[in-house]
């Protein structure tokens, strides 16, 4: 049988700060480059010590020949390990995980909603649309974040040829508001592709549904296994509970019972 | 020649080697990670009669060296589970234990028992009187105090004497924690015709997020398990170890080779692996491969001859 995901001792490139608590971790991999797809992700093991004892899931940032990057910000004790961790050291991985987003969907615009670190997995599937982009298709990313110094990856979006808006809680940079709000501005035509706090993705859902544009949202759960084994990070959907893991983590908007 | 073969009943092992109900999914999860077929035997997530949804999430929190979960029992019920998720089990060639659970006191358990018994690759029945997150477990109250089945030896001993009328295979039952004393539960078990003790589930336990003043996971309490719970369960394994004759399976906080050593020395016959597949899916490979290389170095040729050889 063909293995889909795989456990592999994965070298420690570099892991640098791209923020005030904001960190790039780059990742050697034999396996996980050449089955990843935009929307997944991996499970790491910060240590090998018992506490913290979970593994932490972080979306696929991009991925290279041999290696693949992941975002993250420091929260709490295990990514304040994790922003510790030197090249040349070895960390555990899982992946890749979960479902993806689904590509086929794309026509002539996609809108790329992102708040806070849903930055990381939207970079990757950018990429990905660019590649496949074809004559009059449009790349709009969408970027919301608290401050003008939380807005990452804006350079690798309009590198991609991405058209690229900001929307800021204080209006440090772009408009002063939610990201949602600048979705609402747009003109409403495609699909949308959406990774951020729960909030910003219900309120994409609505707006999905008012203008019935398709919608893409990747959610977050508390997770243990992230390989469809504890049954903890349920969602509730139209089908009933959905294992965040393993149905998703993306999930079309309107199965969801927001 | 290095010997595990184990025995649970008449349920022969070819090691002594285990994965915990509900920490191994129904084994398709895992067969991206490791050969199932080296697994001494697969203990099922729990079934019901019926589908089960489970509980609202959030569902699991991580703890200091642990996790609490409180997933409800989620399962997709009897009929389901021997249709879609037995066979895969089956395909593993290693003995199937099937974890099961009641909604409604005594009369669940035994047409789960009858239907299962009639099945013959199934290998053995695990009876899971002991989940603290779903409410059907309640054997009765007392002052206002909900409890569970296995928190009372007489209700213990009437289950498992119910379910032992109705079936032949192996009868392993798994108990609780959260009691005062483990013995009186695993004497009651075995009077009442269990081949075998599980020992232990989880331990009831709640964590609070202190910001805004909400429990970490809905349904407010869960079942703490992982490494912080092992000594907790190597003194209970211990205890019953001294009191009763039905082989134990030890479990609780199981990380590594040491750790599942512990259990043996401590008097478990078999020992399974739980949360520790949440985080190494590989755990239970490794500690088979580390029993053997333990035993070697040691010059011990039969894993039976360390069980309960702790020395006082």
């Amino acid at each position: 049988m063909q293995k889909k995901v795989f456990q592999e001792k994965s070298k420690v490139i570099s892991n640098a700060r791209m923020a005030k608590d904001y960190f790039k971790l780059s990742l050697s991999s034999m396996r996980i480059p050449a089955t990843a797809k935009p929307g997944q992700f991996v499970q790491i093991r910060i240590s090998d010590k018992t506490a913290p004892l979970l593994r932490r899931p972080l979306g696929i940032h991009r991925v290279g020949p041999k290696s693949f990057e992941v975002l993250f910000k420091v929260v709490g004790e295990g990514t304040r390990i994790l922003s510790q961790r030197k090249p040349g050291e070895y960390l555990d991985i899982i992946g890749p995980v979960g479902n993806g987003f689904d590509l086929t969907v794309a026509t002539q615009a996609s809108i790329l909603v992102a708040g806070g670190m849903g930055v990381a997995p939207l970079t990757f599937l950018a990429e990905k649309l660019a590649k496949r982009k074809v004559n009059s298709s449009k790349l709009i990313v969408l970027i919301g974040a608290k401050t003008r110094n939380e807005v990452l990856c804006a350079k690798e979006f309009s590198d991609l040829g991405c058209e690229v808006k900001i929307a800021t809680d204080d209006g440090s940079r772009g408009l002063r508001g939610k990201v949602t709000q600048l979705l609402e501005r747009i003109l409403l035509t495609g699909c949308i592709y959406a990774c951020g706090p729960k909030p910003m993705l219900r309120k994409i859902a609505a707006i999905s549904k008012q203008h019935h544009i398709p919608a893409q949202v990747s959610l977050e759960e508390h997770m243990a296994c992230g390989i469809g084994a504890c049954l903890g990070c349920v969602i509730n959907t139209k089908k009933g509970f959905q294992r965040v893991c393993k149905e998703g983590p993306v999930f079309g908007s309107e199965e969801i019972i927001w | 020649m290095l010997n595990l073969n184990t025995y649970i009943g008449k349920l022969k092992l070819k090691n002594p080697v285990l994965v915990a109900s509900g920490t191994f999914g129904y084994a398709e999860e895992f067969s991206d990670f490791i050969d199932l077929r080296e697994l001494g035997a697969i203990v099922t997530k729990t079934i019901t009669l019926n589908p089960r949804q489970g509980n609202p999430a959030p569902r699991t929190c991580e703890t200091p060296a642990g996790m609490l979960n409180s997933i409800g029992l989620e399962n997709p019920g009897l009929e389901v589970f021997i249709s879609e998720k037995l066979p895969f089990l089956v395909k593993t060639g290693v003995p199937v234990i099937v974890s099961i659970a009641s909604e409604s006191g005594p009369q669940d358990f035994i047409i789960l028992a009858r239907q299962l018994d009639k099945i013959k690759s199934v290998a053995a029945i695990e009876l899971n009187i002991s989940c603290p997150n779903i409410k059907s477990h309640i054997a009765y109250r007392i002052s206002h105090i909900a409890k569970l089945i296995a928190q009372d030896p007489k209700s213990t001993y009437e289950i498992v004497k119910s379910v032992r009328k109705v079936t032949h295979k192996t009868l392993i039952t798994k108990l609780s924690p959260n009691v005062t004393d483990i013995v009186e539960i695993a004497q009651a078990a075995e009077s009442a015709g269990s081949d075998a003790v599980s020992l232990i589930n989880t331990l009831t336990g709640m964590s609070i997020d202190v910001e805004n003043h909400r429990p970490r996971i809905a349904a407010i309490t869960g079942g703490l398990s992982g490494p912080g719970i092992r000594p907790v369960a190597v003194r209970m394994v211990w205890e019953a170890y001294q009191k009763v004759n039905i082989p134990i399976i030890g479990m609780g906080g199981i990380m590594d080779t040491s750790s599942a050593l512990e259990f043996f020395l401590a008097g478990a016959t078999a020992i399974s692996v739980g949360t520790a597949n949440f985080i190494n899916p590989r755990a239970t490979i490794e500690i088979i491969k580390g029993l053997k290389e333990y035993l070697i170095r040691n010059k011990i040729k039969d894993i039976n001859s360390i069980v309960g050889s702790l020395k006082i």
